[in-house]
């Protein structure tokens, strides 16, 4: 007698509506994102993204995704092979970007809108730091490229920019080689907060930290990002980081987006069979 | 005034490793008005949290609609955009849940004044931070309210009991002012005094006009506030709708006889 019925037509991701509550433009905006390595290998394949004010945008995915060679593209660190990459940001002191495909800027174009806009903690960091120079040394750095030489006010804003990352100041002057990794992640983001960029991108922020530290430090973050507004993308292989702090996701899959939603959604009832497989793995 | 209206939603989860498709529940329809207070009855494993859940698009309705009257217009919760919904979600539509998900090394009371400070949204060009120590004795009073001991409130919620926890966490789900609620069985592991107090809190907020959408263990605790309840039914996992919202075509005699889901006034 149980006879069965049809599912219903089910609603696709595309059918999503476009926002109509949110007026604001998105911070982010990326059409169209291609890298590859070599002739065979596409590391990033036709890749959208967009990110609003005060936004967290979390990517997740297996090593070899592409998810941290996306972060190094929206870092302006490498060129890729097609896509549109458009920021806006309201800021006079430079050149305006808004508009501007970045990916079309030549270099010292390029590297201005990095130094101002655009923030990277790596989860080495190595990557981002002189080990051997102080902490403050490290965060002045930045002020100094953007053009600011008087030693009291770099010193001044060095300090408030390790403040603001509850970096214990005591240690200022001390050199991250001589650091704990929890305390080097926090000279990082006092270096990548010191402009107020409109985009902080975050590498494995906390990976290897042990989870005292990583609880600390992705506190600091969320407290960032609620005090200043600031839009991150965050990139993560460790769902709880991203649970606790994206609003929206994106999985990558051998360099494609497979899946994107809000956060609770994408990990509570992911769609794609490998989203599935990924959140079921999860110890 | 209806402040939502769901038209034949539908869940069904796609399981892909078995290749399964397990029905939630099928082709809803109810409307609920602002200040009403709608009961979701109905026996465990019946789709009853699965349908807030969907209100709430922590999961992803598969089909039908959800209107609701948002402050800047209707809007449709099963295909909003994301970034509607989080705004939905910071603003308007709260979730109440019998599972507090604090985190490592943040205080009961900063944890309950949380929601107030991320709703002073940078866009509007207020700043979070200013605001903090009114926010936080707004929590406090709310933890006061609930009884959670004043002892408790700057230690980390991640090393209390279950009812302490689900105090704080309700504290936390209730500060923020909100148009609807969808309570998903706020009163488990509470004691009486607690739910008591989560039942008088409830009722402040009827009268004050929000609408709630309500899953609850103990329904005797809030009999006196529901208008209108829902009841669910396992029958052939599927749940064909009864004309209940005025003006649309009745689903019944498609194939369907035997109804499965009812409304009473």
């Amino acid at each position: 007698m149980a006879t069965f019925v049809e599912p219903p037509i089910p609603l696709k991701e595309e059918q999503r509506s476009a926002p109509i509550l949110v007026t604001a433009q998105p911070v982010l905006q990326v059409r169209g994102l291609v890298k590859r390595y070599g002739p065979k290998i596409v590391a990033v394949d036709h890749v959208d993204i967009e990110a609003y004010p005060g936004e967290v945008l979390g990517i997740v995915g297996e090593s070899g995704s592409g998810k941290s060679t996306v972060l190094r593209l929206l870092n302006l660190e490498e060129q890729p092979d097609a896509g549109e990459y458009r920021l806006n940001v309201a800021r006079s002191h430079v050149q305006t970007c808004e508009r501007v495909n970045l990916l079309a800027l030549d270099r010292p174009a390029r590297r201005e809108v990095r130094m101002f806009h655009i923030g990277i903690v790596y989860q080495n960091p190595h990557l981002g730091l002189r080990m051997r120079n102080t902490s403050s040394g490290n965060v002045a750095e930045r002020l100094i490229m953007a053009g600011e030489r008087n030693y009291g006010k770099l010193r001044e804003a060095a300090r408030v920019s390790l403040a603001a990352s509850e970096f214990p100041l005591g240690r200022m002057d001390d050199p991250p080689s001589q650091l704990s990794g929890g305390m080097q992640q926090r000279v990082q983001l006092a270096k990548a907060i010191a402009l107020k960029p409109a985009l902080l991108l975050l590498d494995e922020p906390t990976t290897g930290l042990d989870v005292s530290v990583q609880a600390l430090v992705l506190d600091t973050l969320k407290r960032l990002q609620r005090e200043t507004g600031v839009t991150m993308v965050i990139v993560s292989h460790d769902l709880g980081v991203i649970r606790m702090l994206a609003d929206r996701v994106m999985v990558m899959r051998h360099g494609r987006v497979v899946e994107r939603g809000l956060t609770d959604q994408v990990l509570e009832d992911p769609q794609d069979p490998y989203t599935q497989q990924l959140v079921h793995a999860k110890l | 005034m209806t402040l939502l209206q769901v038209l034949y939603l539908s869940k069904h989860f796609t399981v892909h490793h078995l290749q399964r498709q397990v029905p939630a529940f099928d082709r809803l329809s109810f409307d609920v008005g602002e200040g009403e207070f709608v009961l979701v009855a109905g026996p465990n494993g019946v789709g009853k949290s699965t349908l807030l859940r969907c209100l709430y698009r922590t999961y992803l309705p598969t089909a039908g609609q959800a209107l609701y009257d948002s402050r800047h217009g209707v809007i449709d919760l099963a295909t909003a955009a994301d970034v509607d919904i989080l705004h939905l979600r910071r603003e308007e539509i709260g979730h109440v849940t019998q599972f507090l998900r604090a985190r490592p090394r943040v205080s009961a009371l900063d944890f309950v004044a949380e929601p107030l400070l991320s709703n002073a949204s940078p866009q509007r060009g207020e700043v979070g931070w200013g605001g903090a120590s009114a926010s936080h004795a707004q929590a406090a009073d709310l933890l006061a309210a609930f009884g959670l001991k004043r002892e408790l409130w700057d230690a980390y919620p991640t090393t209390f009991s279950g009812g302490e926890q689900q105090k704080v966490n309700l504290a936390h789900a209730l500060i923020a002012p909100r148009r609807l609620l969808l309570l998903d069985e706020p009163t488990a592991s509470l004691d009486v005094l607690a739910r008591a107090a989560l039942v008088e809190r409830l009722a402040q907020l009827k009268a004050k006009g929000v609408a709630m959408i309500g899953v609850f263990h103990h329904a005797e605790d809030v009999r006196h506030l529901v208008d209108k309840e829902i009841v669910l039914t396992t029958d052939h996992r599927r749940l064909p709708m009864e004309s209940v919202v005025p003006g649309l075509p009745s689903v019944a005699g498609n194939g369907h006889a035997g109804g499965t889901f009812s409304v009473a006034q």
